[in-house]
């Protein structure tokens, strides 16, 4: 397994924002880590890089073992020399994710040179392959110009590249699209389908965009307030969500040839990190199926038909077999 | 790739060029070119004018300007237009010199206050703001007071007044641009924390500093003269700008000429150095360079 995280937990001062949360995702596997705004993305994959310790983030429990390395414990120039180099990060917003003054070339060869230790002109040279694979039209004229030159499907390619500059065997892409519009954006998509595919790296894509997550991902992780919901194959959650946190953000997909009116939202919002209940389910209060058990006790892990869910009332299995609570 | 790779250093490749490029815009071409003949009027000097600046010619002072003297000659007869040329020596070195000083310590403070924070930049910004609360000319004085009048008083009360400023600057610059997503960008892909200070901060917020620096030259000038025109400057016979004003001051129906000059020399070079300013502000500025490419 590539990276297994197992049980994570992870506070802020006061604010327990991370509560058990586990996934794991291997060589040449894409892994959606989905949820609204709030319920701990990002924050999952600033921890997974260490940076979670910059804005005062402290990993209470759990491991995160990448390569069989547990790096929750690493210190922190081990960790630089990982970031870049075996793990990348892919930011949010790819408009501002380079440098102004740079050329892009110089921000890309930046990364080999740094982890690679190649010399200006071997650098450049990958960087131009890079580009090109990344199917960027003359990737040499490219790589002389500056970031304000570029489009937003451009600059995220680039992005990309960096991250691919010294061959990174885990990608972290925390909404890679968000910022891109809709065209642009299934080809970026597909890139980075195709890049996992051909070059065996495993993809953890953050994203609330459940249509993304049917297109590339092999596993899915429902995240809600710092809870996994419900996570396992993408094909298994589409068909059949068990958790009903799970079953609305598929609901809120638009499909064709849906009556109007029919698409549904989620009634209210997600609770504040400060309002957390721990003895409880924390989606009780916008779930139609919860009941006062809910409200009481934290619902259980069930593994069945290779999903795990944590739900007091799961929906019914697709095979309609018996449940077992464990 | 025929194109040279860019070359690294502190200031960025398309910020090198940004001087050069001031000098395109009409406004930039005045106020360069009026500079760049001070400088080299002060700097050659000795070679322009058949007069010292330093030997009194009794029987000929309060001369008007004429042919020989343009601008005529002072209570002691002497050339104004060479006191004006060695004076030039005087008011752009001492200023010059000084705001690069300036510049640099502050850049230096401000970048580690605003990138480190904490108790550091707490302890610099409560030193910075008691400055930054008097007005650079009461900072000045009282530092000249301290170290003696003369050249390097001047430049030391100088390098002091402006130095809140700079810090001031740098560290705001530093403090938005380090929370920036290219920043952020930069530590996931493993940079270190002072490869990203030197590599990402200090050249993004060079072009606002340099600007400020060009700007408070002008000001530095005025400054320089002032304390010269307090008889703090340098000490006479070196002619100094506002040493000159200063002599001339009481010779207003006399010799008018006498202050008129000196104080229009020092009144076009501000001009000229904040057009030339601005004329850099917009070339520094990549974005905008592309634009209008």
């Amino acid at each position: 397994m590539l990276l297994e995280v197992k049980d994570l937990s992870l506070s802020i001062g006061i604010l327990r924002l991370l509560d058990r949360v586990s996934f794991a995702v291997d060589r040449g596997q894409v892994l959606g880590l989905v949820g609204e705004s709030g319920s701990g993305k990002s924050l999952t994959a600033l921890a997974l890089t260490g940076l979670v310790r910059r804005i005062g983030g402290v990993v209470t429990g759990g491991v995160i073992l990448f390569d069989g390395q547990d790096l929750a414990g690493l210190p922190e120039p081990a960790l630089r020399r990982l970031r870049g180099k075996r793990i990348a990060f892919i930011t949010q917003n790819p408009m501002s994710a380079l440098d102004a003054l740079k050329t892009i070339g110089d921000q890309v060869d930046q990364v080999a040179r740094l982890h690679l230790g190649l010399s200006r002109r071997a650098a450049r040279a990958r960087t131009v392959e890079i580009l090109t694979r990344l199917r960027i039209p003359d990737a040499a004229q490219v790589a002389r110009a500056y970031p304000h030159q570029l489009s937003g499907g451009m600059k995220q390619r680039v992005v990309i590249a960096m991250a691919l500059a010294a061959d990174a065997e885990l990608i972290i892409a925390d909404e890679p699209t968000t910022a891109l519009d809709v065209t642009v954006q299934a080809q970026i998509v597909m890139i980075l389908a195709d890049l996992v595919r051909q070059r065996q790296i495993g993809l953890i894509l953050i994203t609330h965009d459940m249509g993304v997550v049917a297109q590339i991902c092999d596993l899915v992780c429902v995240l809600y307030a710092g809870r996994v919901a419900e996570s396992g194959p993408v094909e298994t959650l589409f068909a059949a969500p068990r958790h009903p946190y799970s079953a609305a953000l598929i609901g809120c997909i638009p499909r064709e040839g849906m009556a109007p009116g029919a698409l549904k939202g989620i009634p209210g919002g997600v609770p504040s990190a400060a309002a957390y209940g721990d003895a409880c389910c924390r989606f009780a209060e916008r779930c139609p199926r919860a009941d006062a058990l809910c409200r009481r006790t934290r619902p259980p892990e069930r593994i069945e038909g290779g999903m795990t869910v944590a739900c007091h009332h799961p929906l019914p299995l697709l095979s309609a077999a018996p449940e077992v609570a464990r | 790739m025929t194109a040279a790779a860019p070359r690294p250093g502190l200031l960025p490749a398309v910020l090198r060029s940004a001087p050069v490029l001031a000098f395109t815009s009409w406004k930039g071409a005045i106020a360069g070119s009026f500079l760049l003949l001070l400088i080299l009027g002060a700097l050659l000097a000795p070679w322009l004018t058949p007069y010292e600046y330093d030997v009194q010619n009794l029987p000929g002072a309060f001369q008007p300007p004429s042919l020989a003297h343009p601008m005529g000659t002072d209570e002691f007869g002497r050339d104004l237009l060479t006191r004006i040329l060695y004076g030039a020596r005087t008011s752009l070195s001492v200023s010059g010199v000084a705001i690069a000083i300036s510049l640099f310590c502050g850049m230096v403070l401000g970048a580690s206050a605003g990138y480190l924070g904490g108790r550091f930049d707490r302890a610099v910004m409560v030193v910075v703001d008691l400055t930054w609360a008097f007005p650079e000319i009461l900072v000045a004085l009282m530092l000249v007071a301290i170290i003696g009048p003369g050249t390097t008083g001047t430049l030391v009360a100088i390098c002091v007044a402006y130095l809140a400023q700079f810090t001031r600057l740098t560290r705001a610059q530093v403090m938005s641009l380090k929370s920036e997503t290219f920043v952020e960008a930069a530590r996931g892909m493993g940079a270190s924390g002072t490869a990203i200070l030197f590599r990402h901060l200090l050249p993004n917020c060079l072009g606002p500093v340099l600007v400020a620096g060009m700007l408070a030259t002008g000001d530095a000038i005025i400054l320089e003269a002032t304390l010269g025109f307090f008889g703090l400057g340098a000490q006479p016979p070196t002619p100094s700008w506002g040493g000159m004003m200063s002599s001339g001051s009481g010779l207003l129906f006399k010799g008018p000429w006498i202050i008129l000059f000196p104080g229009l020399c020092i009144a076009l070079t501000v001009v000229a150095i904040n057009l030339f300013g601005d004329a850099l502000l917009h070339k520094l500025d990549i974005r905008e360079r592309v634009r209008s490419a």
